[in-house]
Order: C-alpha cells, then sequence, then structure tokens
C-alpha cells in the first residue's frame, strides 16, 4: 500500500491532475471566507469590529500546529521507512508552515494591541508559539545546513520528531497556567463559545487554508523533485557515458533520486 | 527508541514542571495575601475590575480596586487604558506594590474571556437570563460570581 504511493514518478501523476482542483478550491473558499467573515458576520459584543481579525488569525494559528504535525509524522516516517516521497514532502510543508506561524504572530500582535492594549506579552501560550516559530525556522536551516542533503534530513528529521512535545504544551498552555490569552473557543469540552454566525466564517476560512496548504505543498513538492531531477541528469552528463573500469571507483555515487529514475 | 521517548518525556516533564512557577503571567489579589509578596520587585496581578471602584483624577490618575472574589486590591495608573478597559472587566496590572499596600501599575492589560457573539445574541441571553458573566470559563467562575454579587 505504502509502495504504491511511495513512487515519485506517480506522484508526480497524480498531483499534476490535482494540483488545478485544489487551487480553484482553496481559492473559492478563502474568497467565500473573507466575504462572510468581514461582510456577512456580525460585529461581536464585546470586542466591535476588531474581532474579524480572529478569521485570519485562529485559521493560521491551527495551520501552523497541524502543519507542524504533518511535518512530524512525515519525518517519522522518513526516519523509519526511508520513504523517498516523506522527506520531499517533510522539507516541502515546513516553509509553509513557518508562514502560517508568522501570519499567526503578527495578526495576534495587530489584535493585542486594541484589545489587550499590548503588541506582545510573554506568557506561556505566546511564548509557546515563538518556540514553534524557532522550531520550523530551525528544522529549516538544518535540513539545508549539510552538503550531504541525506544527512540534512535525517537531522532535520529529529528535530521535527522531537519539536513534537511543544504542540500540547501550545494547546493547553492557557488552561495550565494563568495568560493573558483566553482559552479555547472552539476546540474544547463542551460546545464552542462562539456563536453560529461568528463559527461559519471561521470554518470557510480553515478548510480554505487547509486546501491552501495541500496546494502549496503539491507545487513545493514537485519543484523539489524535478530539481533532483535536473540534478540528476546534470550528474549524469558529467559522467562519462561507458566508465572505463579502473575509474569506476573514483565516480561520485550517483544520487538516489537518478537510481530511482524520477 | 521507546527509551529515548521515554527520556524525552521525563525531560518535558520535568522542565515543565520547574518552570511553571515563572509561567505564571500573573497573581491574584488573593496569591498576594498567600504567598506574602512584598513590593520590592516589579510584577502582575490579575483579576476584574470591581465595580463602582473606578475613579479618574484631574491629572489623568486613575484609581480602581482588582479583585478576585476572594481579596482585592486598590490600583493607581497614570495612562492611556485599553479600549475593553471597564467595570467587571478582567485585567492585568504590572507595577509594584507600594509600602501602603496600594499597587503602582505602569502598565494596564485588558483580558478579554473566550466567547465571540454579536450584541443582539448576548442581549438576547440577558433578557432571558441565560447570560452568565465568565460562565465559559470554569477558571473564571469565582471570579464570575463575584462579578455577579457585585453587580
Amino acid at each position: 500500500m505504502l509502495s504504491r504511493f511511495a513512487n515519485p514518478a506517480r506522484f508526480v501523476r497524480v498531483s499534476a491532475a490535482l494540483l488545478p482542483w485544489c487551487a480553484g478550491v482553496s481559492i473559492a473558499l478563502i474568497l467565500l471566507g473573507l466575504y462572510l467573515a468581514l461582510i456577512a458576520s456580525p460585529p461581536d459584543y464585546q470586542q466591535g469590529e476588531a474581532v474579524r481579525i480572529m478569521y485570519v488569525h485562529v485559521p493560521s494559528a491551527w495551520m501552523a500546529l497541524n502543519v507542524y504535525l504533518f511535518v512530524a509524522a512525515a519525518s517519522a516516517v522518513a526516519l523509519v521507512w526511508r520513504h523517498p516521497l516523506a522527506e520531499v514532502a517533510a522539507r516541502a510543508a515546513a516553509p509553509i508552515g513557518a508562514c502560517f506561524t508568522f501570519v499567526c504572530l503578527t495578526t495576534g500582535s495587530l489584535w493585542g494591541r486594541p484589545m489587550w492594549g499590548t503588541w506582545w506579552v510573554w506568557d506561556a501560550r505566546l511564548t509557546s508559539v515563538l518556540v514553534l516559530f524557532f522550531l520550523y525556522l530551525g528544522y529549516i536551516a538544518l535540513v539545508n545546513g549539510f552538503d550531504d542533503p541525506a544527512r540534512g534530513s535525517r537531522a532535520g528529521s529529529l528535530l521535527a520528531v522531537v519539536g513534537v512535545v511543544n504542540l500540547p504544551i501550545i494547546k493547553f498552555s492557557v488552561d495550565w497556567w494563568n495568560t493573558l490569552h483566553q482559552p479555547a473557543s472552539v476546540l474544547r469540552l463542551g460546545k464552542p463559545t462562539i456563536a453560529l454566525s461568528m463559527l461559519a466564517p471561521l470554518l470557510v476560512m480553515a478548510s480554505g487554508f487547509t486546501v491552501l496548504f495541500v496546494t502549496l505543498l503539491l507545487i513545493r513538492m514537485r519543484t523539489d523533485l524535478k530539481q533532483r531531477r535536473i540534478r540528476a541528469l546534470q550528474l549524469d552528463r558529467l559522467t562519462p557515458a561507458p566508465a572505463p573500469p579502473h575509474t569506476e571507483s573514483g565516480l561520485p555515487a550517483r544520487p538516489v533520486a537518478a537510481r530511482e529514475g524520477i | 527508541m521507546a527509551l529515548g521517548v521515554a527520556a524525552l518525556g521525563g525531560a518535558t516533564a520535568l522542565a515543565l514542571n520547574a518552570i511553571s512557577d515563572n509561567l505564571v503571567f500573573f497573581y491574584s489579589p488573593s496569591d498576594l495575601n498567600s504567598r506574602h509578596i512584598t513590593g520590592a520587585h516589579r510584577m502582575r496581578i490579575g483579576g476584574l475590575v470591581e465595580d463602582g471602584s473606578i475613579a479618574r483624577g484631574p491629572d489623568g490618575r486613575v484609581v480602581f480596586r482588582i479583585t478576585d472574589g476572594k481579596a482585592d486590591i486598590p490600583v493607581v495608573y497614570h495612562g492611556i487604558l485599553p479600549d475593553l478597559f471597564r467595570q467587571g472587566q478582567g485585567v492585568v496590572a504590572e507595577g509594584r506594590l507600594m509600602p501602603g499596600g496600594v499597587f503602582d501599575a505602569s502598565t494596564v492589560l485588558a483580558k478579554h474571556d473566550e466567547r465571540y457573539m454579536p450584541k443582539e445574541v448576548v442581549d438576547a441571553l440577558k433578557r432571558s437570563g441565560h447570560w452568565q458573566e465568565g460562565a465559559a470559563n470554569p477558571a473564571a467562575a469565582p471570579l464570575a460570581a463575584t462579578a455577579a454579587r457585585l453587580r
């Protein structure tokens, strides 16, 4: 089952068919979500119009956590089963997740200034999300920090898997400690504490962001696979085709991508 | 592998336990009594703005009381208050405890709860008596009770 999808050539074929659909659906959902969030939804009883920042802030925060979980899961698969696509997927997803985290932090700051009266405080929720942002940056720096990409990926995968401990800390920080940030409104025990007229645009935006992530992930994975193929072809051209036996040991090993014919 | 996971879990638990005291963003007025905290260092006090306690001086000074239902503390603040600052609102004040027991705040931050609702819904809930101040948050329940009593 796994090996069916492990074939990068098949992935390139399937993703080419999926990509326009994903792109179209994400644009449609986000446009609909923005209309609902900015125009059709009511102002909040306490926060007035400023509550509209939530419709970007909260989906970004969810994506920041979910994408990290995806990077960590793909890294674990890459570490354990050496799945060739898992490593590509983890590398491709990390910068997207970092962007969602950045959007979450900046919109939160813009929201905090009028509502709380401050751009930033070092409370447990805000600090743990900042740690998540640095985990993303650390992962990206680590996987690109080695001359041998395979070594970089193994080191990065390990970091990504260990960093998962931060996710429950972020989620439950508002329950475990006194924080300036309020507790969860939607993903909580019991009914959501958000009115349906405000929950609907939030969920539309969240699904739009999710499909946007899939779209960007497919584009980035395809680009990465093509770059590997280009490198493999270049190496092939540098290598004299009928290699004389006595020089064979001195030749650089051909990369995995070339051997698998992606 | 399992050993690694166990070691990681243990290390995380220890780290969380060690820093949990420092992760407290603010103290409540009753913490102040029970922990015998003195005013030498900067700290944060969190609670609800007691109803009817807000007084504004001519020089822009604001005096109010922060309460958690069991204890309360007078606060003096000079500056611009956040939009959400009002009676019964959750606030966090940062500053020093003065010798007379008055908290001299340099910053006042407003806390809001996790409820998002249009004004009409809240009005309807209040009319029907189903609206509870701070009821959505169990941790704030004692605060909510106080707020209800004060109102």
